[in-house]
């Protein structure tokens, strides 16, 4: 489709500057033309509202109207598809869930008192017009939502699609994205606690920004959008109202990109965050005074959204005098005002009697408020401009009852014969040394590799209650400092999978969400998702939305996890080729004592490695397809909820049994890439044998290392938990394999603070056996724990002359896959960093 | 028991982290507010990281005019000790407790990674429970964090052992010779750009050589304060 002139939009709203365009005046004036289609409204959407208000919409309405039905705001493409993360749940799945789909989040009961709140979102569009201030407030966005609950937002990830490593154009936007993530989550205080980070060429001219946030908050404290009891104030509060991010959520969100048309910069938010942080803070202690009847946060369409929407939901109507509005920009007209996407503003209900109390509260922070009306029992949305009426309507026309569609649905024609073409015709591994030279070139793969370069951008330490984070498989937090109850979360999609099979790709997203929850020890709870697709006029990616939909659903079920909220993006397309359906989703579990979670890699010498769960030939649309073959083609890995659940119960149990010393899913890369990763986390190396497993599975070298099939982890087992670890799996019906033990050179530091951590590492080559090492390990330990020890010379000695070769790698740490080949934790290590800094820069410290 | 106060900006981030450190070593902590006057009778005054004022101007710049500090210049004056911790430190540089001022990292970008410090003078008042020559790893996260003097300032502090914490193998922010945290001459006031805070507690901390994120190398900071306010007392 063609892309509306964003010119004629600007004029539309500035067209009526001087005169406000009443309600009077419309009615006298039914034929005058009105710019629909330059605002985003079809013709039979227009026709609509005038058949609504039995007139023509005025200006201002006509505004709210064209952004409120927007498809970024109305769901009116996939609202039909949704409605089955409602339907398709059990009494089970709506025990512990306290505020369900259609809230600004969704809250689950963790027990003790406690609710989390969390939801993922995206911020695609602004983000590849202007990365830096389009990922920024895509955090600052996600974060109001949280906080309009009534919760102390705790920490955020997010999951980030860019183009080809290698395309010129990817790094801006990789630069100017993770510079707005850092910029704006780090001067929130706000721990980045995990997240994924995938090139893609289908991405390159519509990356992905997907920002999710979670927040804490005790029961009481839970707040809902809704205007009730006539006579209630309501307060616009926060930054004032500029001219930024008008049209955002209608022109730009809702629409493709298209070579040639106009900038559609202006319609992109700019961001402040340290005005939100003030803003965090003056919400909470507005909650903890009960000041607040009903709150809602301003983000896509700003004032229509929050009015019409605080209307619908409360109890009667809702009188605005838009005037009273502030104005960052004194020449904005009305209908500017409406449909503004300034950031850092909220909209809260106070009843008169508490007014005096909210504004003491602002005025203590410094925030600028004003009181714009009051909530009415009149059943419509009134706003003046000046004394005069310029919008008059019922609240739920524009807020919840939008147009509905049923898009045309097609089976792509194409789809037959991408899934025949399966990669068993790829060539395998014939050599060891094959095998050596695939699992270094995947472990460098820009998906693979080290993220460190980005995620050393984020602060992972403010709050002092990070448990978990990158590189660990999801991020844990704690709640409660005296109990230790905490939660976890992780996001995952494989867009390649969705695009072999939407349905199984949905699931496979779902499925490693939930195992990389499974395995920090927690339990998991929820989900949300972020539905990222091509247009939704196309009828093929409504198809693949359809799918993704149904299987997400169906997964839930299977599951019995609730779908708490989320988000849909469609028009993730320039010109008419869509990206990869990309359904990220984010599962939340909890755990009762975050003192019980797992890490991801191996801390000790000589634990057993075992892997978890059964080995296919699965190598359709995996990583070794991809890099090594460049190929995407057949059927993604199956799904297998049971034996996922299992795994999970497994794991759970062994770490509340103490006997799991780290546990690691198995995806993206299979086998090789995941012992790769744990031997990094700390730097202890390991040897691997495949054999029994290729008899066992009935598979080759090739997919014993490579393989992406579900429902598997490796997990490390202190030797003498060796019996009950078996007797566990054996209980819980879960396949073990010993594949493997620790081995060899590393010192328990972690990969980033080996250098700096590991004191004598350059000169010893293991902890248990170099009786220097372990002296000078515990003569550090004892300085950091309790002050009066006297720190041994030598210790500052051997660092101090170890300074350069300290990025080096504990010496004797390998990965051995025995009878194949051996590859350095060095070599490991330069080759898992080496690919982002080659592309983007050097990483501090490397 | 000694009371250590720790004052919110607007953009304090670090504020309860710092609160919490406080109490993990041993003392009371009070929480103290920007635009008050009063110190409630603290024994001891943290500055917190964060983004203070968004950071707008230059960091530390307008948190360093703050009704408050005009109470903690006087009571510093007097030998009340003061530890300003990033934002903190920037704070004190602007407020002219201490030397110097904190620039952009010379790399441009926010940099969040455990970071090994040698303690360089176990004499100061939040350094006095470290053992000479002390090496710690704590964490760091900064954006701002390139410490610069000029040479004859430079010279002083490092002649008068004013060069409290020193970066160990990575100078992560283009500091000059590797300060990553000064005191006054009289040693009651410091800052540093690393987070003593964030490494109290285990669990929390930074990755050690026994266990993942166990490090509490900065949990002897504050307990300096705390026995240095013991021993004067």
């Amino acid at each position: 489709m063609t892309t509306p002139a964003i010119p004629a939009a600007t004029s539309a709203t500035a067209g009526s500057t001087s005169v406000a365009d009443t309600v009077s005046n419309a009615e006298v004036t039914p034929h005058r033309e009105q710019p629909y289609a330059a605002l985003g409204l079809k013709e039979a959407e227009y026709l609509s509202i005038r058949e609504i208000l039995g007139r023509r919409p005025t200006s201002g309405e006509l505004a709210m109207y064209s952004v409120m039905w927007s498809e970024h705001c109305s769901y009116k493409s996939s609202k039909i598809y949704l409605r089955q993360f409602g339907d398709k749940t059990t009494e089970k799945m709506r025990t512990n869930l306290m505020v369900g789909m259609g809230e600004n989040a969704g809250v689950v009961d963790v027990g003790q008192g406690w609710a989390v709140t969390f939801k993922i979102e995206s911020h695609n569009h602004p983000s590849y017009i202007e990365p830096f201030q389009g990922a920024a407030t895509g955090v600052g966005g996600i974060v109001r939502d949280i906080i309009s609950m009534g919760a102390r937002p705790v920490a955020v990830m997010d999951a980030l699609r860019f183009g080809a490593i290698d395309d010129p154009d990817t790094a801006r936007v990789v630069h100017g994205v993770v510079a707005g993530i850092s910029f704006y989550g780090n001067c929130l205080g706000l721990p980045n606690i995990g997240g994924e980070t995938w090139f893609d060429s289908v991405y390159q001219a519509n990356p992905l920004v997907n920002a999710l946030a979670v927040g804490v908050l005790r029961h009481e404290d839970l707040h809902l959008a809704n205007a009730r009891g006539v006579g209630n104030k309501v307060v616009l509060f926060g930054a004032r109202t500029g001219g930024d991010g008008i049209g955002g959520a209608s022109i730009l969100a809702s629409d493709s990109f298209s070579a040639g048309g106009p900038t559609k910069r202006p319609a992109v938010q700019v961001g402040d965050p340290f005005a939100e942080k003030v803003l965090i803070e003056c919400c909470l202690e507005l909650f903890q005074q009960e000041l607040v009847e009903g709150i809602q946060d301003l983000g896509a369409a700003g004032i229509s959204c929050a009015t019409s929407e605080l209307a619908s939901n409360g109890d009667g109507g809702m009188f605005i005098e838009l005037e009273k509005v502030l104005l960052r920009d004194p020449t904005l007209t009305a209908e500017g005002i409406l449909m503004s996407e300034s950031q850092e503003r909220m909209m809260a209900i106070v009843t008169p009697e508490k007014l005096a109390g909210f504004l003491a509260v602002v005025e203590k922070w410094d925030v600028e408020t004003s009181v714009l009306g009051e909530v009415t029992d009149t059943g419509r949305l009134i706003i003046h401009w000046h004394g005069e009426e310029i919008v008059n309507v019922l609240p739920r026309t524009v807020a919840v009852d939008g147009p509905v569609y049923e898009r045309e649905v097609a089976y792509p024609t194409w789809q037959d014969a991408l899934q025949a073409d399966s990669s068993s015709s790829l060539a395998r591994a014939a050599t060891s040394t094959l095998l050596r030279e695939q699992a270094i070139a995947l472990l460098g793969s820009g998906n693979l590799a080290s993220k460190e370069w980005i995620t050393n951008q984020y602060d992972r330490y403010v709050m002092g209650n990070t448990a978990l984070s990158f590189p660990d498989d999801g991020g844990m937090v704690r709640i409660d400092e005296g109990s230790g109850l905490g939660f976890a979360v992780a996001t995952d999609a494989n867009g390649r999978y969705a695009y072999l099979d939407p349905y199984r790709g949905a699931q496979l997203a779902l499925a490693e969400a939930f195992r990389n929850v499974a395995v920090t020890g927690a339990t998991p709870v929820a989900v949300s998702d972020c539905l990222n697709f091509g247009s939704p006029e196309n009828p093929e990616v409504m198809w693949q939305f359809s799918q993704a939909v149904e299987g997400l659903a169906d997964g839930c079920l299977e599951l019995e996890i609730p779908v708490t909220g989320g988000n849909v993006s469609f028009y993730n397309q320039t010109g008419d080729v869509p990206i990869h359906p990309t359904p990220v989703v984010a599962v939340l579990g909890v755990i009762n004592d975050v003192a019980d979670r797992i890490p991801s890699g191996w801390q000790d010498e000589g634990n057993n490695i075992y892997l978890l769960g059964t080995t296919r030939d699965e190598l359709d649309g995996s990583a070794w397809a991809g890099v090594i073959h460049s190929h995407l083609g057949g059927r993604p890995p199956l799904v297998d909820f049971a034996a996922e659940q299992a795994l999970a119960g497994l794991i759970k149990s062994g770490s509340k049994q103490n006997i799991i010393a780290s546990a690691h899913d198995l995806s993206d890369g299979g086998l090789i890439q995941a012992v790769s990763e744990s031997i990094l986390r700390f730097g202890v190396g390991a040897r691997l044998w495949i054999t029994e497993l290729m008899e066992r599975d009935g598979v080759d070298a090739t997919a014993a290392l490579f393989s992406e099939s579900g429902a598997r982890a490796i997990v490390s087992v202190p030797r003498e938990d060796d019996v009950r670890f078996i007797g566990l799996c054996e209980g819980r019906g879960v396949p073990a394999l010993r594949v493997g033990v620790t081995d060899g050179g590393g010192f328990g530091a972690s990969a980033d603070a080996a250098a700096d951590a590991s004191t004598s590492a350059s000169t010893s080559t293991s902890a248990s056996t170099d009786a220097s090492t372990s002296t000078s390990v515990s003569t550090s330990t004892d300085a950091s724990t309790s002050a009066s020890t006297s720190t041994d010379a030598s210790t500052s000695t051997s660092v101090s002359t170890s300074t350069d070769a300290e990025r080096g790698a504990p010496a004797g740490a390998t990965l051995d896959v025995q009878d194949h080949f051996v590859i350095t934790l060095d070599e490991l290590r330069a080759t898992h960093r080496g690919t982002l800094a080659e592309h983007f820069g050097p990483v501090v410290g490397h | 028991m000694t009371s250590i106060g720790v004052i919110t900006f607007p953009g304090s981030l670090d504020d309860r982290d710092a609160q919490r450190a406080v109490r993990l070593a041993g003392a009371t902590p009070v929480a103290l507010w920007h635009g008050s006057h009063s110190l409630e009778g603290v024994d001891a005054i943290v500055l917190p990281g964060g983004f203070s004022y968004g950071d707008y101007l230059r960091c530390g710049a307008i948190a360093s005019l703050s009704p408050i500090m005009a109470e903690v210049i006087e009571a510093a004056a007097k030998g009340m000790p003061v530890l300003g911790i990033c934002n903190g430190f920037q704070m004190l540089t602007e407020a002219h407790l201490l030397e110097g001022g904190l620039i952009r990292n010379d790399h441009g970008g926010f940099i969040c990674r455990d970071q090994k410090l040698r303690v360089e003078n176990t004499s100061t008042a939040w350094t006095n429970q470290f053992p000479t020559g002390a090496e710690i790893t704590i964490p760091l996260k900064n954006g701002e964090g390139g410490f610069i003097a000029d040479a004859a300032t430079i010279a002083r502090l490092e002649g008068e052992g004013r060069v409290v914490f020193r970066y160990l193998g990575v100078n992560p922010n283009g500091s000059l010779n590797d300060i990553a945290g000064i005191s006054n001459a009289r040693g009651n006031v410091v800052g540093l750009m690393p987070h003593p805070e964030h490494a109290t507690e285990e669990g929390f901390g930074p990755d050690t050589a026994l266990a993942m994120r166990n490090g509490t190398d900065g949990l002897a900071v504050f307990a300096s304060a705390i026995a240095s306010l013991v021993a004067a007392a």
